[in-house]
């Protein structure tokens, strides 16, 4: 087995099971100190892309606890009522009223309120964002008798979400413009009809979280895993460097001009431990994870940004602390 | 208000044993907590369970023989509002530092 060579905890992944480090002796005997946890960490922003960020974390253990923070306890903005009106599409109404519960909205749900009991049905400018769904399908006059396309046939026929129209309450329209509040993408499809066929909805967003419902979550997903170590027991060369290379992840194993692995970058690594299935390379590695690097990983809906959805969830936790504090304290 | 509340049964256990339950809080806040106040070197146990998946409540159990549990609860809590402190001032300070690599590199 490899000597520990860094400070870092590590988890060995071996063919059959993981084993912890032997002088790794987890976290139930740390003491907590609150000075402890600020030495140990760090938070290194790795990448951000339009929808996503990846950060990476030195220690805390309340990854798990901030990701469900974000999963379910950030508010967001999405269609809870819809008023049908008119729907004689082949799409049932409940079936409707769930496609159009499910569609992202831009709002930036810190500017709205939340809804309470005494809220009447029609809401106020506050706290509600209304939006109708006007669609007639019909027959183009000058399609041809031989045109096949629907598209060439039909006007209408594909019901998409640019096709929301949002109705400002009150004062709304000097606050936000349609750009601000509406659907995130207009190119969701929503329904199909046919000539004859009408849509006439109304349809009420409200601030509400994702423990409510999925819809209300301002993330498609939030996860974290550990970083991986991969280690090169001894040098592999030639054939077997490929082989070695085709059982990680692409990026993962590197190959020198001498024909010769190395270890490239194993953080993109997916710990498949493919590599134990070949007897020539079954020693030629160690694989661990280091049990206290985590890389966290964001990808937004489009509402808010993951950076912001993660301070948001943050937040929410410390309210929730204080506001247990404060009643403990009034007791 | 009104989310905390103490379980009966506890009374001649003096002080330092009590299980408390949460209304509509569940793991997310259960299992940090936990990891916590597990660790403080007077407790002696801790840990939280949900005693039914549909009901929104969080037993949370703290045993120790020197200091009150209330108090050892609030303590934790006040350690977890901490870390958030911290958590904050450390992603901002990271973010800014990374958007203004961004623009130095555009």
């Amino acid at each position: 087995m490899a000597t520990k060579t860094r400070k870092e905890p590590l988890l060995y992944m071996e063919e059959y099971r993981v084993k912890q480090d032997p002088q790794d002796y987890g976290l139930a005997d740390d003491v907590f100190s609150i000075q402890a946890f600020k030495e140990k960490l760090h938070i290194k922003i790795k990448r951000r892309g339009r929808p996503g960020v990846r950060s990476d974390w030195r220690v805390s253990r309340h990854c798990k606890c901030l990701r469900r923070m974000m999963l379910s306890d950030v508010p967001s903005m999405a269609i809870e009522k819809v008023y049908i009106y008119n729907n004689t599409s082949i799409i049932q109404d409940e079936v409707l009223a769930h496609r159009m519960g499910l569609l992202p909205l831009r709002a930036d749900p810190r500017l709205f309120a939340y809804r309470t009991e005494e809220s009447t049905e029609a809401g106020t400018e506050q706290d509600t964002l209304e939006f109708e769904l006007k669609v007639k399908c019909s027959r183009r006059r000058d399609a041809g008798k031989d045109q096949s396309n629907f598209d060439d046939i039909y006007k209408n026929h594909k019901v998409y979400s640019g096709h929301l129209k949002w109705l400002p309450k009150g004062k709304q329209a000097q606050i936000y413009s349609e750009s601000a509040v509406n659907c995130i993408h207009d190119d969701i499809l929503i329904a199909q009809l046919r000539p004859g066929h009408e849509l006439d909805l109304r349809l009420v967003a409200v601030k509400g979280l994702g423990r409510d419902h999925a819809k209300f979550s301002p993330v498609a997903t939030a996860t974290y895993r550990l970083l991986p170590l991969i280690k090169l027991n001894r040098e592999v060369t030639g054939k077997d460097a490929y082989l070695l290379q085709n059982c990680f992840s692409p990026g993962v194993i590197g190959i020198d001009e001498n024909e010769t692995a190395y270890v490239k970058d194993a953080r993109y690594d997916t710990c498949s431990r493919n590599v134990y299935r070949y007897p020539q390379l079954n020693d030629a590695v160690t694989l661990a994870r280091i049990r206290d690097h985590y890389i966290f990983s964001v990808e937004s809906v489009g509402a808010l940004k993951p950076d912001v959805i993660f301070l948001e969830a943050v937040k929410v936790l410390k309210r929730k602390c204080r506001a247990l504090i404060d009643e403990i304290e009034a007791e | 208000m009104g989310a905390l509340a103490e379980l009966a049964g506890d009374e001649k256990n003096g002080e330092g044993s009590r299980t408390f339950v949460f209304t509509n809080e569940g793991h997310t806040l259960g299992n940090a907590l936990k990891t916590i106040i597990a660790r403080y070197p007077e407790v002696d146990f801790c840990g939280y369970t949900i005693p039914h998946p549909t009901e929104q409540k969080l037993h949370f159990r703290i045993q120790s023989r020197r200091d009150r549990a209330i108090d050892i609860l609030k303590r934790g809590l006040e350690d977890l509002e901490g870390l958030c402190d911290h958590t904050i001032v450390t992603f901002e300070k990271e973010m800014a530092e990374f958007n203004a690599m961004k623009v130095e590199n555009t």
